[in-house]
C-alpha cells in the first residue's frame, strides 16, 4: 500500500508545478492552464483524505466535485474575457491590458 | 542490514508500481505544459496530465471522481481552451519568454515550496482508518439531495445558480458589442 505522504507529496508538487508556470507565463491561455493544474493538485488531496483517513464521510469528495463546477465556470468566464480582450487589443497578452495602471 | 533494504525497496506490488507510473506520467506532462513553448503542444500536455489524475482517481478506485474528471476537464475545460487557442492565436506560434530573471525567481520559488512542503509533510504522522470506503455512486447521489444533517443539499443548489450566472455572464461578455442594440431596432422597426 502507498503511504497517503506519497499521494500529498505529489499534489504539492503539481500545485507548485503550476505555481511556476503561472509567474513565467505571458499568455492569459497559458496562465489559465496553470491555474487548472494547481485547481487539480487540490483536488487530489479532497480526495486521497476522504478516501483514506475518513472513509466514513463524504465531505472530501464533494470538494472536490464543487471544486472542478466552480473551475468549469472559472474556465468559461475567462476565456469569454480572453476572446473580448483579443477583439479590442489583437493580442491576449498579459502586458498588453495595462489601461488600468496609473 | 543493505541487502534487506534493497530487498524491501524492490518488493513492490503491481500496486505500487502503477501508483508511481501514474505520479510520473503526472508531473512530467504537468511540467511540458507549462515549459512547453508552443501553446497548443501545451494544451495538449495539459490534456494528458488531467488524463493523468483521472487515472489517479481510477487508482484510487474513486470511479465517479475520475468520470466526473474525465467528462468536465478533459471533454469541457481542454476542448475550450483549444477552441480559444484556434479563436485567438496561430497554433503554432511561440508563447512570449518571460524576462530571465523572473524564470530563476519562479523556478526558485517553486523549489523552495516543494522543499519546505516535502519536510513538513514529512512530520505528519497520517492517521490511516482500518474501515473500507463505500464508494457506491448512490451513496454520493443520495447525501447530494439531502437536506438533513450530512447532505449536500445547499451547495448544490448554489452552484447550479452561480453555473447559470456563469453562462449568462459568458455570453454577455462575449458577445460582439452592438448586437443587443441592433435586436432591439429590428424590433422597433417591426
Amino acid at each position: 500500500m502507498v503511504p497517503v505522504s506519497h499521494i500529498v507529496l505529489l499534489s504539492t508538487a503539481l500545485f507548485f508545478i503550476g505555481m511556476y508556470g503561472f509567474l513565467t507565463r505571458k499568455n492569459l491561455i497559458t496562465m489559465l492552464m496553470a491555474i487548472e493544474l494547481m485547481l487539480n493538485s487540490v483536488n487530489i488531496n479532497f480526495v486521497a483524505f476522504n478516501k483514506y483517513l475518513y472513509p466514513g464521510k463524504l465531505d472530501g469528495v464533494f470538494f472536490s466535485i464543487f471544486i472542478i463546477a466552480i473551475a468549469a465556470a472559472e474556465a468559461a468566464v475567462a476565456i469569454a474575457i480572453i476572446i473580448n480582450l483579443y477583439r479590442s487589443h489583437k493580442t491576449i497578452d498579459v502586458d498588453a491590458a495595462s489601461e488600468l495602471k496609473n | 542490514m543493505i541487502y534487506e533494504l534493497l530487498k524491501t525497496s524492490l518488493a513492490l506490488t503491481a500496486h505500487q508500481i502503477i501508483f508511481y507510473l501514474i505520479a510520473a506520467t503526472i508531473l512530467v506532462t504537468g511540467l511540458l505544459a507549462v515549459t512547453s513553448p508552443k501553446i497548443f503542444r501545451s494544451a495538449i500536455f495539459l490534456l494528458f496530465s488531467l488524463l493523468g489524475i483521472a487515472g489517479l482517481y481510477f487508482w484510487m478506485e474513486m470511479e465517479f471522481v475520475a468520470a466526473v474528471q474525465i467528462s468536465v476537464y478533459v471533454g469541457g475545460i481542454v476542448v475550450l481552451i483549444i477552441f480559444s487557442i484556434f479563436l485567438t492565436e496561430h497554433a503554432g506560434k511561440e508563447a512570449r519568454k518571460a524576462p530571465p530573471v523572473r524564470t530563476i525567481a519562479a523556478s526558485l520559488a517553486a523549489l523552495f515550496g516543494i522543499i519546505l512542503g516535502f519536510l513538513i509533510i514529512g512530520q505528519y504522522p497520517f492517521a490511516v482508518s482500518s474501515e473500507a470506503f463505500d464508494n457506491s455512486v448512490s451513496r454520493i447521489g443520495e447525501a447530494m439531495l439531502n437536506y438533513n444533517e450530512g447532505g449536500f443539499s445547499l451547495p448544490f443548489e448554489v452552484v447550479s445558480i452561480l453555473l447559470l450566472a456563469a453562462m449568462v455572464g459568458c455570453i454577455v461578455v462575449a458577445m460582439r458589442p452592438g448586437v443587443l442594440s441592433k435586436t432591439e431596432k429590428t424590433k422597433e422597426e417591426k
